[in-house]
């Protein structure tokens, strides 16, 4: 132990803080879970514990078909972002230093810096046109809009993991005859795949859990679960939507977890 | 089947043999690296080389010198600023490496992580497309020839540094290059390990017929190991030579200071004959000493004298006179620091053995001696 460092949790206070951070940033989700399993329909008076709300949004038809295109637009959305992001990695890792090199990168990552809002408003306006020339109102306006936000969360990771392999393998590879598509497919892909999948995974968990820019760009009868959970809103509020969101959050812890442990991953 | 000495034999025979010292390998004409930047830094400023086949050449000098430069050159992960570069008369610096028949072993071996020995060592063969009846043979005989055999399917995280080194070693030898690239693969080892090794490259050497081009900037193994060295400073070669030569004939004080531990003692040149040449050193006495060429035939000099050549006499018969400092005792030997009288510094190397005693102590006077054509006259 350092004597002479500063130490942030020896500070006065600082515990007491750091409860009341978790205490806020944890008690809704934790009522969040608890009320899914109310057997009354209130979501604030608790009657006593039921799997009804899981059994009713299992059963429920709307639910069903907002999973499903989530699920399909998430599948596809992160596999394009993924690809892309690959691409782009290798184009600013694996290459000369070039000019505009920081533009680059800068319009790889500006769906994490422009406001969700301004790029939906934008899609609405672009896919409406589209949509009038050429009479095409499927799943694909959702899926492209969702991977080109995805991108930079899938490229991040990969990214990080290409900076940190050792180079001379790739150097080692071609002095033994390797081109440059087999040193990629033999040596560096083998030792990529925890960052691509990490990617993969941060991507289609940010594309599940889009509202902003899915509510602009859907056609009538294409909603997601999360622009489903918003539509019952506006109606009456029963502890189903609490079931839903648990099992979303499931689904997210998992793919966080995942992804943490995948990161970690050396070699 | 395959022995592993049959094979090497093989190999040795399509390179041919009679000649092939008279071979050039590696020709580098002018050859120049400079790296943007500001401001620009020459790590290779012209170097004009030529390496024969079967040689076992070392590239040696203190780190930023260029040589890991001119390795890199000859590999091709990197491409000239100017000058040529060519392997058996053909033209290297329109390949891109993967196409030069050269291998590498990496200062940090470079193993891959994902796959095993074995798997490590086919590589290369699996990448030039060989059968697979052959590529196995050829593993086989590379872990036979590299003590490896018992570890054939270990991860490469799962055996010792000495043994990364000698997959390292296998996996570039497999391919069966012309000429064999090899940066401070020994950096990493023990010392004990380190002595063995440098026996085992110059036998795999011999064996193989390969030519080895050997970065280091350990004067010692460059010593041990080569049939000839190029000492490299700041980005040019100072001198080339056999081991021997570049040990007893340094041609200039860079060279000089860097192998080995030298003395440098002022004098004037006398008199010159061919490459001996009589010079006054400053106690007024005469020696005689070897003159390169290409160094100064008049006029004030530095002399170059190995601590080992020279020794302690009475102030009659000695050459230099001065107070001792300081004795230090090595084991095998015992080294003598001296400050002359016109305050130049002297060390000596006297060797121990059983019935010889040193016969001055701290803060005597002596007198230093050494013999005719030994010093080696320096250029600055």
């Amino acid at each position: 132990m350092a004597k002479h460092g500063f130490d942030i949790k020896k500070q006065t206070g600082f515990g007491t803080i750091a409860i009341a951070c978790f205490i806020l940033l944890y008690t809704p989700i934790f009522l969040l879970i608890i009320y899914s399993f109310n057997s009354g329909t209130s979501i604030a008076a608790w009657e006593g514990f039921s799997w009804r709300w899981y059994v009713s949004a299992w059963e429920n038809e709307q639910v069903q078909d907002a999973t499903v295109r989530s699920l399909v637009i998430a599948f596809w959305a992160s596999a394009i972002a993924t690809s892309v992001a690959v691409m782009a990695a290798l184009a600013t890792t694996r290459t000369p230093k070039f000019k505009g090199q920081t533009a680059a990168f800068a319009m790889i990552n500006q769906p994490l810096m422009v406001p969700e809002i301004v790029t939906a408003v934008a899609l609405l306006i672009l896919f409406s046109v589209i949509k009038v020339a050429t009479g095409y109102t499927g799943l694909l306006y959702l899926i492209i809009a969702h991977a080109a936000f995805c991108i930079p969360f899938a490229y991040l990771p990969i990214r990080a993991r290409l900076q940190g392999m050792d180079l001379s393998l790739e150097q080692a590879a071609a002095d033994l005859y390797a081109s440059p598509f087999l040193v990629f497919r033999r040596v560096t892909l083998p030792q990529l795949w925890p960052g691509i999948l990490a990617g993969a995974m941060l991507a289609f968990v940010i594309s599940l859990d889009d509202v902003v820019i899915t509510e602009f760009v859907k056609s009538a009868g294409q909603d997601t679960l999360p622009t489903y959970m918003l539509g019952q809103l506006r109606r009456v509020i029963t502890p189903e939507i609490n079931a839903i969101s648990t099992v979303l959050l499931g689904i997210s812890v998992f793919m966080v977890v995942a992804f943490t442990l995948l990161s970690k991953i050396r070699n | 089947m395959f022995t592993g000495i049959s094979a090497i034999t093989a190999y040795c025979l399509d390179t041919g043999t009679g000649d092939t010292n008279l071979t050039t390998a590696i020709h580098a004409r002018n050859l120049r690296k400079v790296y943007p930047g500001n401001p620009p830094v020459e790590a290779l400023a012209g170097v004009d080389l030529e390496i024969g086949d079967n040689e076992f050449f070392t590239l040696l000098g203190p780190s930023g010198c260029g040589k890991t430069t001119m390795l890199r050159l000859i590999a091709g992960f990197e491409h000239p600023t100017g000058g040529t570069l060519e392997m058996f008369g053909k033209d290297l610096l329109d390949l891109p490496p993967y196409k030069r028949p050269i291998n590498t072993v990496f200062q940090s071996y470079a193993l891959f992580p994902h796959l095993t020995v074995a798997q490590n060592i086919a590589f290369g063969l699996e990448m030039l497309g060989k059968p697979k009846a052959e590529i196995k043979a050829t593993v086989d005989e590379m872990m036979e020839l590299v003590q490896m055999t018992a570890m054939a399917d270990r991860q490469t995280s799962q055996i010792s540094g000495g043994q990364q080194q000698r997959v390292a070693l296998a996996r570039a030898l497999a391919p069966k290059p012309r000429v064999l690239l090899l940066d401070e693969p020994l950096s990493a080892l023990d010392f004990k390990l380190r002595k063995e090794m440098q026996l085992e490259l110059k036998r795999l050497q011999t064996e193989t017929g390969i030519t080895f081009i050997f970065v280091t900037h350990d004067q010692e193994e460059a010593l041990t190991m080569s049939d000839r060295i190029a000492v490299m400073g700041g980005g040019s070669i100072r001198q080339i030579g056999s081991p021997r030569d570049i040990y007893d004939r340094p041609a200039e004080r860079f060279v000089a200071d860097f192998i080995g531990d030298t003395n440098f003692l002022p004098a004037q040149i006398k008199s010159v004959e061919g490459d001996v040449a009589q010079v006054l050193l400053a106690s007024g006495k005469t020696v005689t000493a070897h003159l390169p060429e290409g160094v100064a035939r008049e006029g004030a000099v530095t002399l170059a004298v190995r601590p080992e050549q020279a020794s302690l006499t009475t102030s009659e018969t000695g050459l230099l006179s001065g107070m001792i400092d300081n004795i230090v005792y090595f084991g095998t030997d015992t080294h003598v620091h001296m400050t002359l009288e016109d305050g130049t510094t002297f060390v000596l190397r006297q060797q121990n053995s059983a019935d010889s005693t040193l016969e001055y102590e701290k803060g005597d006077r002596a007198a230093v001696r050494f013999g005719a054509n030994v010093a080696q006259v320096l250029k600055d």
